[in-house]
């Protein structure tokens, strides 16, 4: 993405204006949307503009514009959490494995081996499927498959960290380990780690929507993107924007976190070429 | 340097079969993690007597120790029985076999249209760095990469089918130029998110190349530029190549969606249904197949790597 660069702060920009916008409706749902789950049976699904639902309704009669602005709130803060646990989880196996390296190393490299031989959505939804499902057992299960990435990235930053002679002199010093990696190591590998976080949220939340749609991440009826999709498959015919607006809606925050992750990546890149 | 070939074949080939049965052993294990007696969930929506639970029990071996189930399962599956569908009661493997020719078909198309489409775009976009067509299309792959597949797959659902009319919007057709009609957008639909990752891959296999030394000093000779452009080719294909044999992973879940959106008959989506019903020996078959199939592509492009490009077979020898 290095043509990214040239197209100036723009798309970062707009992308930041856009998760600005989203994390405002995640955030104070119910003042935006307070009739988001307000459902009226009699009257069921209507077509855009009618009766004062600028975008319809879905087979429940709830307003799908209200709607969408409430499922803003399990579209980030899932995704949000899966990208900061996985990387708290990769950053302690990583550095774990790259400081040490032997037995343990090969442990954890067996693990992200184990993880990765299947894409992560399938093994997601397997394991949430069999465990039962549901929106937090689903962002449990996403963290941990969404570790490897940040463990190998992890383990090879510490690993380029521990040949260095600040390192060395450290360990020399007698600086017990945990405080060399804590203190000395981390703080140098921290700028990597939160460009992959971002990257992780954009893929997290694709992966929990998608396990949304399934029926195997929000409950039935809560406000989610995912959910609003596969209960607007049928409704195609009779109001399209139910599945159309969630539809773009998820497609616009996965773009916009992936531009701004990769903008970040390459002032990293920039930053790191300029030292 | 061929021994040294079958030395690295045969350890990846231990650390492959390693690998897959601590996979089958983990899927095994989420059976007891779920939720709820093990020999309800098998009865499914059968009256839970207490015979009935007892019979279920004995039939699955329930009443053994857990790794004497398990070997018990690995030598049946070894032999090609997967055993029987909970919710079908049918043989999984004939489930399975019935249901492949579909996700084959809808992931072989979206493989081709996604490589016949999306590797010229790579190489135009390498060439053009920095123009407005670069951009555009990188821009493209990156709304490619985000969009998830269902959420593509009903958009066009909605243009081409229900809007315009021009494709169906359910079901396999009968026939075979019916059935490729009904293939179409699914196969788009995954074609979309595959391209998009060929496009940036095959952008930046080409760019590193172009950068190399050995292109300015072919021009420097004074090589016409389709010549050098060949050299370039060849030699970006490498890495190319072998990361098409590991979009195969990135296909079996992605048609996971597809079928289940567009309501096709398929692998994914019955592990969709085999899912939410918890019929265990179809998820506990089809996890393992798809991950043998995913190991051995991936096993097969190491391969192809070391007979494609000989710096890394001499790497490996020295």
């Amino acid at each position: 993405m290095r043509t990214t660069r040239s197209r100036g702060p723009l798309a970062p920009a707009l992308s930041a204006l856009l998760l600005v916008a989203a994390a405002l409706c995640a955030a104070a749902g119910t003042l935006i949307a307070p009739h988001a789950l307000d459902q009226n049976l009699y009257t069921g699904v209507v077509g855009a503009g009618v009766d004062g639902h600028l975008l319809g309704t879905d087979q429940l009669g709830r307003d799908i514009l209200q709607l969408s602005v409430a499922g803003a709130r399990s579209a980030l803060v899932g995704p949000v959490l899966v990208a900061c646990g996985s990387m708290l989880l990769g950053a302690w196996l990583g550095m774990i494995a790259g400081y040490h390296g032997g037995v343990l190393d090969a442990l954890v490299g067996r693990y992200t081996d184990l993880v990765l031989a299947l894409p992560a959505v399938l093994l997601a939804v397997v394991v949430a499927g069999l465990l039962g499902g549901g929106y937090w057992v689903t962002v449990a299960v996403l963290t941990v498959l969404f570790s490897p990435s940040d463990v190998r990235l992890v383990r090879a930053a510490v690993l380029e960290q521990t040949t260095r002679p600040y390192i060395d002199s450290a360990r020399l010093l007698g600086i017990r380990p945990g405080r060399i990696m804590i203190r000395h190591i981390l703080p140098n590998i921290v700028p990597t780690v939160v460009a992959n976080v971002l990257l992780n949220v954009a893929f997290a939340l694709v992966a929990l929507s998608s396990l949304s749609y399934l029926g195997l991440g929000a409950p039935p009826g809560a406000p989610d993107w995912g959910r609003q999709l596969a209960d607007g498959r049928d409704l195609l015919g009779d109001n399209p924007l139910a599945s159309i607006v969630p539809g773009v809606l998820i497609i616009l925050t996965a773009t916009a976190v992936n531009l701004l992750g990769d903008w970040v990546f390459e002032r990293l890149d920039r930053t790191v070429a300029v030292r | 340097m061929t021994r040294q070939i079958l030395v690295f074949l045969v350890r990846r080939l231990g650390m492959t079969v390693l690998l897959l049965l601590a996979l089958s052993l983990l899927v095994y294990g989420l059976m007891f993690l779920a939720p709820g007696d093990i020999a309800r969930n098998l009865l499914g929506t059968r009256n839970a007597t207490p015979q009935a639970l007892d019979q279920v029990r004995a039939q699955y071996h329930l009443d053994k120790p857990f790794l004497w189930q398990y070997t018990h399962w690995l030598s049946h599956a070894l032999t090609g029985d997967f055993g029987t569908s909970i919710r079908t009661g049918a043989p999984v493997g004939r489930m399975m076999r019935e249901r492949l020719g579909l996700t084959a078909a809808v992931s072989g198309l979206a493989f081709l249209l996604s490589v016949l489409a999306a590797v010229p775009a790579g190489v135009v976009a390498a060439l053009h760095r920095g123009e407005w067509l670069d951009r555009a299309l990188v821009g493209w792959s990156v709304v490619g990469i985000s969009a998830p597949g269902f959420a593509v797959g009903l958009i066009l659902l909605y243009v081409f089918a229900v809007g315009l009319g021009w494709f169906p919007v359910y079901g396999t057709g009968s026939g075979f130029l019916d059935s490729l009609w009904h293939l179409v957008l699914p196969a788009v639909t995954l074609a979309l998110g595959l391209g998009a990752f060929v496009v940036k891959l095959t952008r930046a296999a080409v760019a590193r190349e172009l950068d190399e030394d050995y292109v300015v000093f072919a021009r420097s000779r004074g090589l016409g530029r389709a010549r050098v452009l060949g050299i370039v080719l060849r030699n970006a294909a490498v890495p190319v190549l072998t990361s098409l044999a590991l979009m195969v992973g990135y296909l079996f879940g992605g048609t996971l969606l597809a079928e289940v959106t567009f309501a096709l008959p398929g692998l994914g989506a019955l592990l969709e249904q085999s899912v939410l019903f918890k019929d265990f020996p179809v998820v506990q078959a089809l996890t393992v197949v798809v991950a043998v199939l995913i190991s051995l592509t991936a096993l097969l492009a190491d391969l192809a790597y070391l007979t494609v490009d000989p710096r890394i077979r001499n790497r490996m020898a020295r």
